[in-house]
């Protein structure tokens, strides 16, 4: 905290208005309009609203295909987390090897970052098309009949594919900065006792590399949930058969598409609580990193 | 490196040299695509080398774009970006700047609150709320414009707290002694926080401007007139239009130059990349 301040009293509110005034007409107002509505029903002519409770919400949770939806969401989630954090975290342990090439390898690693995701999405569409990209032509000489548009398994790892393939350098520059935060010596000594690499890695390495790991986890996590609306968008749309429709997806063509506005906004509020618990979760966390 | 190990030093080459080789993989296919001709795609696999049709395909798209598929040329559609980025980039850094000087060096009744309202808008990504929103920038007459396309996403806590956290270790004395010197809050402001917090700045808006370059879903929804398209939520309507078959030459075209400024400015600017991605996350 600060000892010396300025004792102004109408200035910082004149410094903060811009800020305070975007937040409350675009991100508090519709929020709560989302709350306001998630309590209503309109009927087919939307010309009458009434007040249900919490029914939009009971009609949720006895949907098959909101049920799908979060299945659906979580072994995306996961798929693409493990997928992308396991291959970064063995490319990072690899460049951390490297004394001179390291800044070479990590500049031909970082890029994909500013890749948006509708376009990482384009771009993994187009080589796993069924008719004239190398991925399914490379598959059917191993005996694979590639088709993400009519295959739901298919359609699920095109889009965890390409939503990890995006995630790469953001996980392995912060794998590769907490590798090289942990001291040459605890290796060094273990080196000394006679482990080995494998050993040093299981023993020393992983476990210091734990808060790192936790963050990222979480990142992931929310990055798979909430900013992959571009790649499922650009490609499968959330199909075949609601087989990649993430509850983000759900959110917008429900509201948009399908014009059910009260569902649409019962599904906002659940992902408010959603990203409201894994906000509190990384700060807990960060919390603690601070006391380290 | 603790020991030298041969062995493991070349498997670790390997390593990077395969991963190096698949996250390339798809963007040489679709720069490879985006120098052949139409024709080259009707028979069978895609090919491997780039064409012949290179130079032919990008000024087609610069110039004219698709004209099947209702979106504008892809020049108009760059520039639509270009704006969008640069105004979500200094917006957020304006707004969050100014509100971070309020909320360290001054004491006002209701700060906590302040502080809380711009903590929320962590948890209120765009895409949770995207129908109210949407009834929001409609009610105020906002689709179809550069306003509309930037100032909602402009409200950032994260800017916020990242120059909290700068303001918080700028040494007590300088205020001292610019107040000594008879300095008022905004001279103080401009002529010293502003320059201490100068590479700060700069890395904020790296990361800024390919987040707004990148805006997908709120582009789409919010433009509905041609003029205003951009260019990552235009490649989705190309892809689209065309009944059939994409003209994938023309549409991978248009993602090479999608991602074009976006990762020339991650690798010309890298140092400043990494720093603004770490601090950000703090």
């Amino acid at each position: 905290m600060k000892r010396t301040l300025f004792r102004n009293q109408l200035l910082p509110w004149l410094l903060l208005a811009p800020q305070l005034i975007i937040t409350f007409v675009f991100f508090l107002w519709p929020a709560a309009q989302a709350v306001r509505q998630s309590f209503l029903r309109e009927d087919a002519f939307g010309t009458r609203t009434s007040f249900v409770g919490f029914d939009n919400f009971k009609a949720l949770w006895s949907s098959a295909e909101y049920m799908n939806s979060l299945q659906v969401t979580a072994v995306f989630a996961i798929s693409v987390t493990v997928l992308s954090m396991g291959l970064s975290l063995l490319l990072a342990i690899a460049v951390d090897r490297m004394i001179k090439s390291a800044r070479v390898y990590s500049t031909l690693l970082v890029w994909p970052y500013a890749v948006a995701p509708a376009v990482a999405g384009i771009l993994w569409w187009f080589i796993f098309n069924p008719t004239i990209g190398i991925m399914p032509y490379v598959l059917s000489q191993l005996g694979y009949n590639w088709n993400h548009i009519s295959d739901k398994g298919d359609a699920m790892t095109l889009v965890v594919i390409a939503s990890a393939w995006k995630q790469i350098s953001y996980n392995f520059l912060f794998f590769l900065a907490g590798l090289q935060a942990i001291p040459a010596s605890l290796r060094e000594a273990a080196a000394i006792d006679g482990a080995g690499p494998v050993r040093r890695f299981f023993d020393i390495t992983f476990p210091l590399l734990s808060p790192t790991t936790f963050f990222l986890l979480v990142v992931n996590i929310v990055y798979a949930m909430f900013d992959t609306f571009g790649v499922i968008d650009a490609t499968t749309e959330g199909g075949p058969a609601q087989a990649t429709n993430i509850l983000v997806y759900k959110v917008y063509f429900d509201g948009f598409v399908g014009q059910n506005l009260g569902s649409s906004a019962a599904q906002s509020v659940v992902l408010m609580m959603l990203v409201l618990v894994l906000t509190v979760i990384q700060f807990r966390y960060v919390e603690k990193k601070v006391e380290y | 490196m603790i020991e030298n190990r041969p062995g493991l030093n070349l498997l670790a080459h390997l390593t990077l040299i395969l991963g190096v080789c698949i996250v390339a993989l798809p963007v040489w296919v679709a720069f490879v695509a985006s120098t052949h001709g139409p024709t080259d795609f009707m028979s069978g696999t895609i090919p491997m080398w780039p064409g012949p049709h290179l130079v032919e395909n990008y000024s087609r798209m610069l110039g004219g774009g698709l004209s099947t598929s209702g979106t504008p040329p892809v020049g108009t559609m760059m520039l639509n970006s270009l704006i969008m980025a640069l105004s979500i980039a200094v917006g957020k850094i304006a707004i969050s700047v100014l509100s971070a000087f309020a909320v360290v060096y001054f004491r006002f009744p209701l700060r906590g609150l302040a502080f809380w309202c711009i903590f929320v808008t962590l948890m209120l990504p765009v895409e949770v709320r995207i129908v109210p929103t949407f009834q929001v920038v409609a009610d105020l007459g906002m689709l179809n414009s550069y306003a509309g396309l930037s100032i909602p996403l402009i409200a950032s806590a994260t800017a916020t707290f990242l120059f909290r956290q700068v303001f918080l270790t700028i040494p007590d004395e300088l205020t001292e002694a610019a107040r000594i010197d008879g300095a008022g809050p905004m001279k103080f402001f401009r002529d010293i926080l502003l320059p201490l917090s100068r590479t700060n700045i700069a890395a904020l808006f790296v990361i800024l401007f390919i987040y707004g370059w990148n805006q997908y879903l709120w582009p789409l929804l919010i433009t509905t007139s041609s003029d205003y398209y951009t260019i990552v939520a235009g490649i989705k309507r190309m892809a689209d239009a065309v009944d059939g078959l994409p003209q994938w030459h023309l549409v991978m075209a248009t993602a090479m130059l999608a991602m074009i400024p976006p990762v020339v400015v991650v690798i010309g600017m890298q140092r400043l990349f990494v720093k603004g991605l770490v601090e950000t996350e703090k």
